[in-house]
C-alpha cells in the first residue's frame, strides 16, 4: 500500500513536470475538458433552475389548495366537450363556506388584465383580482408590507387595493407604495398592502402582478358577469381527498346535477401540475445532459489522443524506466495519473469558469451551483481522464524494454 | 568462486515475419563469477547486444537456462524481471539514458523509487553516490547543464545507487572524446577494486583491454574467452 501511494506520488510528479514541459499542448488539450465541464455544469444548474423555479411557482398555488374552476389546468379531454360549460359563480362561495366542513378559508376570485397607473408610471396587462377578505388565507403568498383589506372593506367596495411585487416596481421605482393612489383601468384605488415577491414561471397566476381589489369594488368596476375561481384552503393537508370529494358533493348540488351527469366543473390542485411537470423535467434533464455530455465526450477523446503522442515520444523514457527497474503497473500509473492531472484541471478550471456564468443564468432563472454538481463534475473529469488514458498507458505499461531503449 | 551468472546453451531467435527467423544466439554458455572484470566484444551482428539484454534481464532466451545470483531468470515474468533488474542490475548505456526533465539527483533516485525506498534515505544514498563519482557539486543540474563525461558518471552513479550485483556497460565511452572515455574507464576499474562485478560491453579492443577477461562473439557463438594478458590500467596509462 505504501508503495502504491509512493508509486502515485512519483506518477502525479512526473505529471506534473510533463504538462509543464508542454504547457501550450496541455492547454489545448484541456480546452475539451473545460469546454465539455462548463456546459454539463452550465446545463444541470440550468436545469435546476427551471425545477426551482416550477417548484416555487407550484406553491404558489399551495399545496393544501384547492381551486374551483369551470376547467381543469391540465386536460386530456377534447376540448369541445368543455367548452360550453357553464361560468361559476360567486355567489357558491358562501355556500360552501357554509355547507363544508373539511375548509378553513373559502375565497371567490374574478379577475382582468389591465392598465395600472401612478402618476407618470404605468403597467400594461397587471392582473386585476377581485376577491374577499379570505384570499390571503387561500393563496400560497405572504403579505409583505402593510395589511389585507378586511371583511368589511371587501363587503363594502371600498376603494382600497394591495400589489403585487412586479406592480410596486413598475409603479414606485422608488419605493413606498403604501397609501399612494393609484389607478386601475381610470378608477382610482389607495395602496394598504404589498405582496411579497413570488417569482416563478407561470407569469399572470403569481402575486407579483396582480392588484388585489375588494370583490364588489371590482363587480362594480368591470361588471358581475365574469367566471369565478374559488380557492378553498383545506383545513388538514390529510383530509384533502376527503375535502375534495365534499366540495365536488356541493357543487354537483350547486349546479343541479342530477346522478349520472358529468360535472361540469373542475377540481385543480398544485399537485396536478408537479405531476405533469415531473416527467417533463426529467426529459428534458435527459436530454440536456445528454448533448452537453457529448461535448465531454469529445474531451475525453482529445485526452486519449494527445496520451498517445504523449506516450511515443516518450517512448526512449519508458524504456529507460523499465531498464532501471519500473514495473507494468509503475508506468501505467505514471501515464493514467498524467490523464487524470489533465482532466481534473481541466474539470476544475470549467468549474472555475462555470461558476460566474452560472451566475449569470441566476438572473433568469433562480438557480445556484448545486454543491452535487461541483462534485461530481469533479469525480467526472477524473473518470474521464482515467478511462481516455486508460489505453494508451496500456499501451506504454506492456512495451518491450529492448525496442522502448532502442526508438529514436 | 561464486557464479553470478551462469547461461546453459542459451538460445535467441527472432521472428523476422513469415517462416524467416534469425538465430542471435546459438547455444552459448558461460559463466561470470562475482568480482570480475569481463569485456564482451563482437562485430554488430555477432549477438552481443542479445546476449547484453539477456544478460541484463531486459529479454529472455528462447531456450536454455539463466541462473542469476542460483535463480532461475529464464522462467520469470516481466514484474520479477524488473525487480532484479531494480535490485541486481546496474545499466549503464552510451547514450547515458538519462531523463532530460529531470536534476541529476532525481536520475539517481529512480532506482530508489522504483524499490520503494523513503525518500529521505534515498535522498542520502543518492547524493551519495553522486559525491562518490565526483559530482557531489551538480546535484540539481539537468543532464543538458552538464559535459558528456559528467552525464556519464551521472549514470554510473545511478546504475551504482541500488548497490547491484552486476554493473552492465554498453559501450560506455561510446559517445566521448578518448580523454573522458577514459576518466570513464578509470571509474570503472576504481569500481571494480572495490568489489564491484563489472560486464563491458564494446567493440573498441582498447577499451576491452580494461577488463580482466575478453568474452568474444561471433555470429551467435562464443568465438574465444581468455583472460587479458597485456591489461591496460589507469594508473599505467598515468604513470607512462
Amino acid at each position: 500500500m505504501l508503495y502504491f501511494l509512493t508509486e502515485l506520488k512519483e506518477g502525479l510528479a512526473i505529471s506534473f513536470r510533463a504538462i509543464r514541459a508542454n504547457k501550450m499542448r496541455s492547454v489545448l488539450t484541456t480546452l475539451g475538458i473545460i469546454i465539455g465541464i462548463v456546459s454539463v455544469t452550465l446545463m444541470a444548474t440550468a436545469i435546476e433552475g427551471v425545477n426551482r423555479a416550477f417548484e416555487k411557482s407550484a406553491e404558489a398555488f399551495g399545496t393544501d389548495v384547492l381551486y374551483i374552476q369551470k376547467f381543469p389546468w391540465v386536460s386530456n379531454d377534447d376540448w369541445s366537450t368543455i367548452r360550453n360549460r357553464r361560468m361559476l359563480e360567486v355567489s357558491f362561495a358562501a355556500r360552501i363556506e357554509r355547507q363544508s366542513m373539511f375548509s378553513a378559508a373559502v375565497a371567490p376570485v374574478v379577475g382582468t388584465a389591465r392598465r395600472v397607473t401612478y402618476i407618470n408610471n404605468s403597467m400594461e396587462g397587471a392582473f386585476i383580482s377581485g376577491t374577499t377578505s379570505q384570499y390571503l388565507a387561500t393563496a400560497g403568498v405572504t403579505l409583505g408590507d402593510g395589511r389585507f383589506f378586511t371583511a368589511d372593506e371587501a363587503a363594502g367596495g371600498r376603494p382600497v387595493c394591495v400589489v403585487g411585487a412586479t406592480v410596486v416596481e413598475n409603479l414606485f421605482p422608488r419605493g413606498d407604495p403604501i397609501g399612494k393612489t393609484i389607478r386601475v383601468a381610470g378608477y382610482p384605488y389607495t395602496i394598504i398592502g404589498t405582496m411579497e415577491k413570488q417569482g416563478g414561471l407561470f407569469g399572470s397566476f403569481t402575486a407579483d402582478t396582480r392588484v388585489f381589489v375588494p370583490l364588489y369594488s371590482f363587480q362594480n368596476q368591470f361588471g358581475g358577469r365574469r367566471d369565478v375561481t374559488i380557492q378553498v384552503k383545506v383545513a388538514d393537508l390529510k383530509q384533502l381527498d376527503d375535502a375534495k370529494l365534499e366540495l365536488e358533493g356541493i357543487m354537483r348540488s350547486l349546479r343541479g346535477l342530477t346522478p349520472g351527469k358529468a360535472n361540469d366543473f373542475n377540481i385543480n390542485q398544485q399537485e396536478i401540475l408537479t405531476q405533469t411537470f415531473a416527467p417533463i423535467s426529467l426529459v428534458i434533464a435527459s436530454i440536456g445532459l445528454f448533448i452537453t455530455g457529448l461535448s465531454l465526450f469529445v474531451g475525453g477523446i482529445g485526452i486519449m489522443n494527445i496520451m498517445f503522442v504523449s506516450v511515443t515520444e516518450r517512448t526512449r523514457e519508458i524504456g529507460i524506466r523499465k531498464a532501471i527497474g519500473a514495473k507494468r503497473r509503475t508506468i501505467l500509473i505514471q501515464f493514467l495519473s498524467e490523464a487524470a492531472a489533465l482532466c481534473l484541471i481541466g474539470g476544475i478550471i470549467g468549474l472555475a469558469i462555470a461558476f460566474p456564468l452560472s451566475l449569470i443564468v441566476d438572473k433568469f432563472l433562480p438557480t445556484a451551483m448545486p454543491l452535487s454538481v461541483v462534485f461530481i463534475s469533479i469525480a467526472i473529469s477524473l473518470v474521464v481522464g482515467l478511462i481516455s488514458g486508460f489505453l494508451p498507458a496500456y499501451r506504454a505499461a506492456k512495451m518491450d524494454p529492448v525496442e522502448a531503449l532502442r526508438y529514436e | 568462486m561464486e557464479n553470478i551468472i551462469e547461461f546453459k546453451n542459451i538460445v535467441k531467435t527472432y521472428d523476422m515475419g513469415g517462416a524467416e527467423q534469425v538465430m542471435a544466439l546459438q547455444g552459448v554458455s558461460v559463466n561470470i563469477a562475482k568480482n570480475e572484470y569481463v569485456a564482451i566484444m563482437g562485430p554488430s551482428g555477432s549477438g552481443k547486444s542479445t546476449l547484453m539484454n539477456i544478460i541484463g534481464c531486459l529479454d529472455t532466451p528462447t531456450s536454455g537456462q539463466y541462473l542469476f545470483n542460483g535463480l532461475n531468470v529464464s522462467e520469470m515474468n516481466d514484474n520479477e524481471l524488473a525487480k532484479i533488474r531494480n535490485r541486481e542490475i546496474g545499466f549503464v548505456f552510451q547514450t547515458f539514458n538519462l531523463l532530460a526533465r529531470s536534476d541529476s539527483l532525481h536520475n539517481v533516485e529512480l532506482p530508489l523509487i522504483y524499490a520503494g525506498v523513503p525518500s529521505a534515505e534515498r535522498k542520502r544514498r543518492a547524493t551519495e553516490t553522486l559525491q562518490h563519482v565526483q559530482l557531489g557539486d551538480r546535484i540539481h543540474h539537468k543532464p543538458n547543464e552538464l559535459s558528456g563525461g559528467q552525464r556519464q558518471r551521472v549514470a554510473v552513479a545511478r546504475a551504482l545507487v541500488t548497490n547491484p550485483s552486476i554493473i552492465l556497460a554498453d559501450e560506455p565511452t561510446g559517445n566521448l572524446d578518448s580523454k573522458t572515455g577514459e576518466e570513464i574507464m578509470m571509474l570503472f576499474e576504481e569500481l571494480h577494486r572495490q568489489g564491484n562485478t563489472i560486464i563491458l560491453v564494446t567493440h573498441e579492443p582498447d577499451i576491452a583491454e580494461h577488463a580482466h577477461r575478453t568474452i568474444r562473439l561471433r555470429d551467435g557463438h562464443i568465438e574465444s574467452d581468455e583472460p587479458v594478458t597485456r591489461r591496460r590500467t589507469y594508473t599505467a596509462a598515468k604513470a607512462s
